[in-house]
């Protein structure tokens, strides 16, 4: 066998083996009802709930609290189910968090309650351009 | 009145830009398809469309920004990118912020690249030209702007206000209104990387198609080999210039985001390092080629590759694919479709003209020698392909998840939830196997190789690396395996490049840019390795902190929380939060708010107490001082233990119509480390802020009174008779009670008025912001010489701050310059190579 032939194989070889690692390491976009059946069957992953902040009817955000330190603070998010979770989050809270459209947090249940690891805000206007408002 | 001259006139060169570069690319056509009609009119013709073509884009270029720099809000790009406040080097990046100006300037570096090909090939100039008119047919079409029934091509950057707002009631009432202001730059892309970083990523990307356009140009003409030797020096050229862009945005990103970094992984970046990966891939086996007439079918591969990846790259960023995964994405235009023709139109040409000559194209078969160069040259460029492999999987997801749902499943695959972990940990892996070859690679370059001849030049290199990684690790306790692993590695890259690079430089220095290019990858690995593997966050506490009640698992803060004024412990450091400052215009430094009192115009504030820096006087008292709103710089002063103290400025900026509060940080650089702190969050804003209760006090002038724990007296009292905004008649009185306040030695002034006027009490109150209070004359009985003062209060002013340490990052700093100066050398030697050979008139 030539070596160019061995290199062939080693490299769809390794080419399979990254394909095969990626796949097991994605996480997923899921509701809060699946990522509580995926921690009581047993698997922790860091996954991605997509939802919004509810709001009072005058237009407050409602459920927020924060720690006396400032430090951390939990809230209440509505996936696309519409279903209400709390989640905690160990970092102050983001700029800008009140006015996000959408959050993204990723995380997973830890004994009955999210922890949110990370959390990605999608702001009305920040990264668009087309929105006008004049006044 | 609506400027429409001007929006015409750009839009009118457009589309003479796209008719040109479509004409040009027949003309070319024409020209390279018949060799007897080479020196015929068809070429002379396409040369001057796309001489045309080249003024028309150079017409569209100015009339948008001339839009731009007249502030023509009547149209959309002005009014979406720019702002009258705007100084003019951030105006010319508002041209580039939106997707047409973006798409424009790339346009323009591909009709200059054009300009300087046509004037520097001979044989070459009909069929590269080809190419490049029709890119540039289809890049111009993505700005073009028309509509055909109901086929609309390209988004024009001439759009007027009211066309693209057909709803909104101000244009239904008024389709002559144009907007006071424009919205402005996003606060995040005004810096000064921001004016560079884009043309630079712009010209990389325009120069990948050069290589490409020589590739499918020796396809086509069936010169399979000779197509190798101009497109050498651009490859190189090309390389260079994205890898500094890619490097630039990843500086600004430290310089200006608040992610911790240089590097964050996300698809938008990944999609411009995955070409960059493959082209250097392909650098390397078309280096094999010119040495030893090998590789030829894999570099073809691979230089159309990088090209088909950057359109790749632009279908990603700019078809709105991407959505959530990305947060520097750009707004979707409506071009998915224009974007897929684009890509799709370009790999059905490579793989027609790949497949119609695979055969033809002279390769050599036989089997390569694992002491021969090209084996261990071509091994770094598979590694490099796989690499680049690991991270394009994972970034196309959400291409994925789209493609299956068009085909009517379910993909729902989100990126790893941690990005950075996921990725590093497969790329260590190729940075050491890089390092590896690159340095042994070289030696075989050099030299013929045998068993013992690797033997006799490796053990040098080899035994230098032990000591000195040894060294290192020991010195600098690193114990985690893996970056034992990668600092050896780099080390050795090091030292066996510079070995070979002083043997070169003394016979032959124009060889040398290989080496130098090595040994500049070789410290940016172990610049990236510290300063990122290393990088510590040392506003650390564990402040036992549960996240309920029944969950009990301690979790570390990464957050300190700083109140103005009041020392904090943090690590080593001694912090004091001086509370918030400005930047004011002929001021070298930062003025603290509280010296400064609003006129009721925006960005002019008025000195209420004579402004100095460095005992020289900048400002008197009641001078104007203007600052730029925007921005607020929260002063944190950092003792030593030493003593010494340094001082840093994180900046928050608020831009309402960007929605709300941006953060960068402030970095303190020492030569051995970057100490690194951002604010995470702040205190309300005085218009935000929800006041407490009223507490009343009665006190005589002198006394000494405590608010709030703070120690308070009034110090003066003073007739006035002129107030700012309001009209004072003779019989009216105004008075002015000079309050001083002092919190932990920082003495604070509060000047609230009382006023008559017409017989009726007006009160104006002081806000002391830093303090959290409200002070206001309730009431003066002159007989006692009492006042009564009402006070509300708040929490006094706070930061929440992060800081980190990264230590070696100027390792990497200057491993780029040394890459680059690396670059230039090779750049250099082989575009002499193509000189000579084409004065020869071979070429």
């Amino acid at each position: 066998m030539k070596k160019t032939h061995i290199i062939g194989i080693g490299v769809i070889a390794i080419a399979i083996v990254i394909i095969i690692s990626t796949a097991g390491d994605a996480s997923t976009y899921v509701t809060f009802n699946e990522a509580a059946e995926m921690a009581q069957e047993g698997d922790n992953k860091s996954i991605h709930v997509v939802g919004k902040l509810p709001k009072t009817p005058n237009g407050q955000i409602k459920g927020i609290e924060e720690s006396p330190d400032k430090l951390s603070f939990s809230f209440l998010l509505e996936d696309n189910n519409k279903k209400l979770e709390k989640v905690y989050y160990n970092n102050p809270i983001p700029a800008d968090f009140v006015r996000s459209e959408q959050v993204v947090i990723i995380g997973s249940y830890k004994k009955d309650v999210f922890v949110a690891d990370n959390i990605l805000l999608k702001c009305p206007s920040k990264y668009e351009e087309n929105k006008l408002s004049i006044k | 009145m609506l400027h429409l001259g001007i929006g015409n006139a750009g839009h009118m060169f457009l589309i003479i830009s796209f008719v040109t570069a479509l004409l040009a690319s027949i003309a070319y056509f024409s020209a390279a398809s018949n060799e007897s009609l080479e020196n015929s009119g068809w070429k002379k013709l396409g040369r001057s469309l796309f001489y045309l073509h080249g003024v028309a884009v150079i017409g569209v270029v100015f009339c948008l920004f001339y839009i731009i720099y007249n502030h023509y809000f009547e149209y959309q790009y002005a009014w979406s990118h720019s702002s009258r406040e705007l100084p003019i080097y951030y105006m010319i990046s508002c041209f580039w912020e939106g997707q047409e100006g973006s798409f424009l300037l790339w346009i323009f570096w591909n009709a200059v690249l054009g300009i300087i090909l046509i004037n520097t090939n001979k044989f070459w100039e009909g069929p590269i030209m080809t190419i490049f008119a029709l890119v540039q047919a289809f890049l111009t079409s993505m700005i073009l702007g028309v509509v055909l029934g109901d086929l609309k091509i390209g988004s024009s950057p001439f759009i007027l206000m009211r066309e693209a707002n057909l709803d909104a009631p101000i244009f239904l009432a008024n389709p002559n209104f144009i907007p006071e202001n424009g919205k402005g730059l996003n606060p995040l892309l005004q810096n000064y990387w921001m004016v560079i970083h884009p043309p630079t990523l712009f010209l990389g990307f325009a120069t990948t198609l050069i290589s490409f356009a020589y590739c499918i140009a020796g396809l086509w003409k069936k010169k399979f080999k000779e197509w190798v030797r101009p497109a050498l020096p651009w490859s190189l050229f090309s390389a260079l210039v994205l890898g500094l862009g890619i490097l630039m945005g990843g500086y600004w990103a430290y310089e200006t985001l608040t992610f911790g970094g240089y590097w964050n992984w996300d698809p938008v970046e990944n999609g411009v390092f995955v070409p960059w990966l493959i082209q250097i891939a392909s650098i390397h086996t078309l280096i094999i080629f010119r040495k030893n007439n090998k590789a030829l079918r894999a570099s073809i591969l691979l230089v159309i590759a990088t090209f088909l990846l950057v359109l790749y790259a632009t279908f990603l960023t700019r078809s709105g694919v991407l959505g959530d995964a990305s947060v520097h994405s750009f707004t979707d235009l409506g071009l998915s479709g224009q974007l897929l023709i684009y890509l799709f139109f370009f790999i059905f040409l490579s793989v027609f003209f790949v497949a119609k000559t695979w055969k033809e194209i002279p390769d050599q078969d036989e089997d390569v020698s694992v002491y021969s160069r090209e084996f261990w040259i071509f091994i770094g460029a598979i590694v490099l392909c796989l690499s680049s492999f690991q991270i394009l999987i994972p970034t196309s997801f959400p291409v994925v998840n789209k493609v299956v749902g068009f085909f009517g499943g379910v993909s729902k695959l989100a990126p790893p939830a941690d990005q950075v972990a996921f990725y590093n940990n497969w790329q260590i892996w190729t940075a050491v196997l890089i390092a590896l070859l690159s340095g042994t690679g070289q030696f075989f370059w050099w030299k013929k190789m045998d068993k013992d001849q690797l033997k006799n030049s490796l053990i040098l290199p080899i035994i230098a690396t032990l000591v000195i990684s040894a060294l290192i690790i020991v010195l600098s306790a690193i114990n985690n395996f893996e970056y034992i692993i990668l600092l050896t590695a780099g080390v050795y890259s090091i030292i066996a490049n510079s070995i070979i690079m002083v043997n070169v430089l003394k016979n032959s220095p124009s060889l040398s840019g290989g080496s130098m290019a090595h040994i500049g990858i070789g410290m940016m690995l172990i610049g990236i390795l510290y300063s990122s593997g290393y990088s510590k966050t040392i506003s650390k506490n564990n402040s036992g902190f549960l996240y309920n009640e029944e969950f009990d698992e301690e979790t570390n803060r990464d957050h300190v929380l700083l109140w103005v004024n009041k020392p904090q412990k943090m690590k080593d450091y001694n912090l004091t939060y001086k509370g918030q400052f400005v930047e004011a215009e002929n001021y070298p430094g930062f003025i603290k708010k509280t010296f400064l009192e609003e006129t009721g115009s925006l960005g002019k504030f008025l000195a209420k107490k004579d402004i100095f820096y460095e005992d020289k006087k900048y400002f008197s008292q009641g001078d104007t001082v203007k600052i730029h709103p925007e921005n607020t710089y929260f002063g944190v002063d950092y003792k030593q233990p030493n003593g010494k103290v340094f001082s840093l400025y994180p900046r928050n900026q608020v831009n309402e119509q960007m929605g709300g509060n941006t953060p960068s940080p402030d970095i303190k650089r020492t030569l051995t480390k970057d100490l690194y702190t951002h604010v995470s969050a702040i205190a309300p804003t005085s218009d935000e802020i929800e006041w407490g209760e009223m507490e009343e006090f009665k006190v005589q002038k002198a006394d000494t009174f405590f608010i709030n724990d703070y120690v308070a007296e009034i110090i003066n009292v003073e007739k006035v008779d002129e107030i700012p905004g309001i009209v004072l008649g003779p019989e009216d009185a105004a008075v002015k009670i000079r309050i001083k306040i002092l919190d932990f030695n920082q003495e604070y002034i509060a000047e609230p008025l009382f006023i008559i006027k017409n017989g009726v009490v007006g009160r104006i109150p002081e806000v002391v912001t830093d303090l959290g209070l409200k002070i206001t004359v309730l009431n003066i009985t002159p007989e006692t010489d009492t006042f009564q003062l009402g006070v509300h209060a708040v929490q006094k002013d706070w930061i929440i701050m992060k800081a980190m340490e990264k230590p070696l990052i100027n390792v990497l700093w200057l491993g780029t310059l040394v890459m680059v100066f690396g670059f230039c050398v090779a750049i250099y030697r082989r575009y002499n190579e193509f000189r000579k050979m084409r004065d020869k008139g071979i070429e």
